[in-house]
């Protein structure tokens, strides 16, 4: 029995593979008698399809076959299906139109799929994709979601006249306008969350492909959740039953969200493998997933905060506009709603929300879940308030959060969460404490001296992580399940290979959740191995998003293992000629108590698979077991975010000087890991509010930003090197105290960040991406002012 | 119009007729299946595509096929010793988490190593520049430019 691994800063078992050239992403995939997939895309943001001539294109040299809507439609493929359900507030079901696999008669948005073409190479296939003629009728474009509800506004679905998915609501609107009625103060801020590109740096790709022998499907996917993948595509799209077609998700080179969900491209090279009877393979350049992958955020919001004299938070009034693109994609409909108005209220004691979101269709990529999906959106709104609320009402910025922190738990929000635990104060003090904001001053006056300006900002997040229970998500609209599963084969020699449903494309779960077996069962980490997105290893899989693997896959995991040790104690209580119920085991050994016999675990399995002498009449040999784990609440991860930047005023370049995230994640497994997953959610929040921001031409449709030329996510020089810290206050529902740590830093960042650049340059807002251009006009205004 | 391409890749004489227009990484990826070099963008922005030409990092995804006829190439596949050791870069990339989903990986690796064989005591603020064509959307960087800091000072003494 060695040290503890809980807790241990492990280097990382999945390193080398990577380190040295052997990881086996999709692309690297290449089958016995590979053929290359390419798709013709919609140059339009939304035009009628009279159209298509092929002939050309299946004349080009190479070329196996065309594809277009016309064959799918006769093939009877349905189209991609939206996973959640909300109930818009006149009691109807959210408008779901149809979003086919290849484009029926219209295109909706740039990049939209209309045919796919199959050739013997890659570059055989994007040539013929070039000579696939299309005839188009124009027709006029809406981008931006204010203006898609607008009287005479282009119509995008027939059964969407008027552009709107939804209006939902959250929170008792009338006791919420009487609260503001008597407030002693009101903020309010109008603001947009910017649209962002996920650009994981692997492109999309999917390799279909089909064996007559057994009449079943294999698809390499670069993907978040292989079985809900699977799952989709067979029983919504294909009609295909589940046992025959294998999803594998090997290698997968970042997700953040993008990689959750069904897209038509894996589904129609499936397909098309079958009609050929060979494997097809596509893979996106980046321009194609700039225009194709699904975007994040693009909220605009209006949100209001009564206060009473000494700053005490009264009810928080909130209406957004959520743009959800030209198609539902799969989880788009639960995030501006379920995933976002249930986090309002913070970590603040506000005992009153409402919130109403409307959600419409717009000629834009889909819109889905991007690393934070909602919460970071929550956040934006809640501590964008709050600081506001403090400089109007001059009380400090941490003072006025302190007034307002939740402190007993469980705590029922009154936007439908529980709360199991949380210690605000604790983050809240640490990031002041490392932040140095008792030195603040100083560096601000030295700033002032060089002629700079210096301005600092905090927000003290919350996100509920896990995205489970399934009972809960069932009754909000979710149309699966939400639990993990995992499984624990133990074998004869004493080593251990862990199946889990949890997904790992960057988190490090070949690590953490071999730490946590290792550690319990009391061997080395090498003998424990984790296997990972492939359907026909895996039992079953919900995967990851929503910063749920530790917190559910792991739960999963360690309920295995409880029934691997439970069976174990029946072996050597049998093995050691002692009652089960005086049996002990900690970490790998078994005793007996008030005895010194004991048996250590490998002995056990060994007597497990080689049962000579065996208690056959009670236990069936092997030592294998699985568990399914639906957790009883999300978990509540929270933390504080103070940043520090400065200002050239001759420039508007904003520099963050110093940016210091303290985070309560419960229990850590590898807080090497954590501290990773931390600085990569930082980097993305600070590139939302510093550099990125997806642009679409209002007049044409065309996306503006669609290379890492135009869109800029941030480079090494564009961030600093990070401050970070954790408290733990480990989460009561699940065995080992944990919450999730993978989006924290993309959530509670765009706040921390604009909240320093509004006190920088004495403004009440300023749009994100905070760019030299925007922060300059800001301050010629003021001056002009 | 096929070509006979021939260079040396991680020591070992390389040749076969390629289209053309066949693109380096192309090349090493599709005919060599030397998969370890990735492609990440279409405008040689991300550099995951990044191998060394002649002891010189450059981007695969930037040149033809042809034009590095009689080259001497090193791809990630050929860092480490041929007993498996890994490189002191790569090694301090491991120790120091500067890699999450691995796929701009080769590409850092192999950028940081030319880096350090001419800059041993790197500042961290050189460290970022250096990186300015090498995009990764999962460390923040900030493990990464750790790794490099201390991969340089592991090359310098060994």
């Amino acid at each position: 029995m060695g040290a503890p691994l809980i807790g241990a800063r492990i280097a990382r078992k999945e390193d080398y593979r990577f380190l040295t050239g052997a990881g086996q992403y999709t692309d690297d995939v290449t089958l016995p008698g590979q053929t290359y997939g390419a798709f013709v895309r919609s140059p339009h943001a939304h035009a009628k399809i009279k159209s298509i001539n092929s002939t050309k294109a299946k004349a080009a040299k190479g070329v196996l076959a065309v594809y277009t809507g016309e064959d799918v439609a006769a093939a009877k493929l349905g189209g991609l299906p939206c996973g959640w359900l909300i109930t818009d507030v006149d009691g109807q079901p959210m408008k779901e139109p149809p979003h086919p696999i290849l484009a029926q008669g219209k295109v909706r948005y740039v990049g939209d799929h209309v045919a796919l073409v199959v050739a013997e190479t890659q570059s055989q296939a994007r040539d013929a994709a070039e000579l696939v003629e299309v005839d188009y009728e124009t027709l006029p474009a809406v981008v931006n979601a204010s203006k898609a509800r607008a009287k005479g506004a282009p119509v995008l679905h027939d059964i969407a006249p008027d552009n709107t998915c939804y209006v939902w609501a959250l929170g008792d609107k009338a006791a919420v306008d009487a609260a503001f009625a008597k407030a002693a103060h009101v903020t309010k801020l109008e603001f947009v969350n910017n649209r962002l590109i996920p650009n994981a740096i692997e492109p999309r790709a999917a390799n279909g492909s089909y064996s007559r022998a057994d009449e079943s499907y294999t698809l390499y996917v670069a993907n978040q959740n292989p079985h809900v993948e699977r799952l989709l595509m067979t029983a919504f799209v294909m009609g295909l039953p589940e046992h025959k077609v294998r999803v594998v998700a090997g290698d997968v080179g970042g997700g953040f969200g993008s990689k959750i969900y069904l897209y038509a491209e894996d589904v129609a090279v499936t397909w098309a493998a079958k009609q050929i009877n060979r494997p097809v393979k596509w893979t996106a350049d980046r321009s194609e997933s700039y225009v194709s992958d699904a975007h994040g955020r693009d909220h605009h919001t209006v949100a209001e905060m009564a206060l009473d004299k000494d700053g005490k938070f009264l009810a928080m009034r909130v209406k957004t506009t959520a743009n959800l693109g030209a198609y539902l994609s799969t989880f788009a409909s639960c995030v501006p709603t379920i995933l976002y108005a249930t986090l309002l209220a913070g970590q603040y004691t506000t005992p009153l929300i409402h919130c109403e979101v409307t959600s419409v269709f717009t000629n834009t990529a889909p819109v889905d879940a991007y690393r934070g999906a909602g919460r970071p959106e929550a956040t934006y709104v809640v501590e964008r308030l709050v600081e506001t609320a403090a400089r109007e009402m001059k009380i400090d910025p941490a003072e006025i959060r302190r007034r307002n922190f939740i402190r007993s738990f469980p705590y029922q929000t009154p936007v439908a969460l529980l709360y199991d635990t949380g210690n605000y104060d604790a983050t809240l003090d640490a990031a002041i404490k490392m932040a140095d904001v008792a030195g603040y001053a100083a560096r601000k006056a030295e700033s002032t001296r060089r002629g700079k300006l210096r301005g600092i900002g905090y927000a003290a997040y919350i996100e509920a992580c896990g995205i489970a229970p399934s009972a809960v998500a069932g009754s909000l609209g979710a149309r699966a399940g939400l639990f993990e599963a995992g499984e624990i084969r133990v074998h004869p020699t004493g080593s251990v290979t862990v199946f889990t449903g949890s997904h790992s494309h960057g988190q490090g779960h070949e690590t953490t959740f071999a730490q946590v077996v290792a550690d319990r069962l009391g061997m080395a980490i090498e003998n424990v191995d984790i296997v990972h997105g492939d359907t026909s290893k895996i039992l079953f899989g919900m995967g990851t998003y929503g910063s749920r693997s530790i917190a559910v896959g792991g739960t999963a995991i360690m309920k295995a293992l409880d029934k691997i040790i439970a069976k174990g104690k029946k072996i050597a209580a049998h093995l050691m000629e002692a009652a089960e119920t005086d049996v002990e085991y900690d970490r790998g050994v078994y005793t007996v108590k008030g005895t010194d016999k004991k048996k250590m675990f490998g002995e056990v399995a060994f007597a497990a698979y080689v049962p000579h002498n065996y208690p056959h009449d009670k236990l069936e040999p092997g030592l294998n077991e699985n568990a399914f784990y639906d957790p009883s609440n999300f978990t509540f991860p929270a933390g504080t975010y103070v940043c520090e930047v400065e200002i050239d005023p001759d420039t508007g370049t904003t520099k963050v000087e110093r940016f210091t995230a303290v985070d309560d994640f419960g229990k850590i497994i590898n807080p090497m890991i954590v501290d990773g997953q931390v600085h990569g959610g930082l980097a993305q929040g600070i590139g939302q509010a510093l550099t990125e921001g997806c642009q679409y031409d209002d007049a044409s449709g065309q996306l503006v930003t669609g290379s890492f030329m135009d869109y800029c996510i941030p480079r090494a020089d564009d961030l600093p090197s990070f401050q970070v810290d954790t408290r733990e206050t480990p989460c009561t529902h699940n065995p080992l105290g944990v919450k999730g740590c993978g989006e924290a830093g993309a959530i509670g960042s765009p706040a921390a960040l604009m909240n320093a650049i509004t006190d920088a340059i004495g403004a009440k807002d300023l749009a994100m991406p905070a760019t030299p251009q925007n922060v300059w006009r800001a301050l010629q205004n003021r001056k002009a002012a | 119009m096929a070509v006979r391409v021939s260079m040396k890749i991680n020591g070992k004489a390389a040749s076969a007729e390629v289209e053309e227009r066949t693109l380096l990484v192309t090349f090493l990826r599709e005919t060599l299946r030397l998969t370890g070099t990735h492609v990440g963008c279409d405008t040689a922005q991300c550099g995951a595509c990044t191998i060394h030409l002649n002891g010189r990092a450059v981007k695969s995804c930037s040149m033809l096929a042809m034009q590095a006829e009689g080259g001497d190439i090193l791809t990630i596949e050929g860092v480490a010793t041929a007993d498996g050791t890994l490189h002191p870069m790569q090694a301090a990339f491991k120790e120091h988490h500067g890699l999450q989903c691995g796929f701009c990986t080769p590409g850092m690796v192999m950028n940081a190593i030319d880096f350090a064989k001419a800059n041993p005591h790197p500042s961290e603020q050189q460290i970022r520049e250096a990186l300015e064509g090498n995009l990764c959307r999962c460390t923040g960087y900030h493990n990464i430019v750790k790794a490099i800091a201390a991969g340089a000072r592991a090359m310098a003494t060994s």
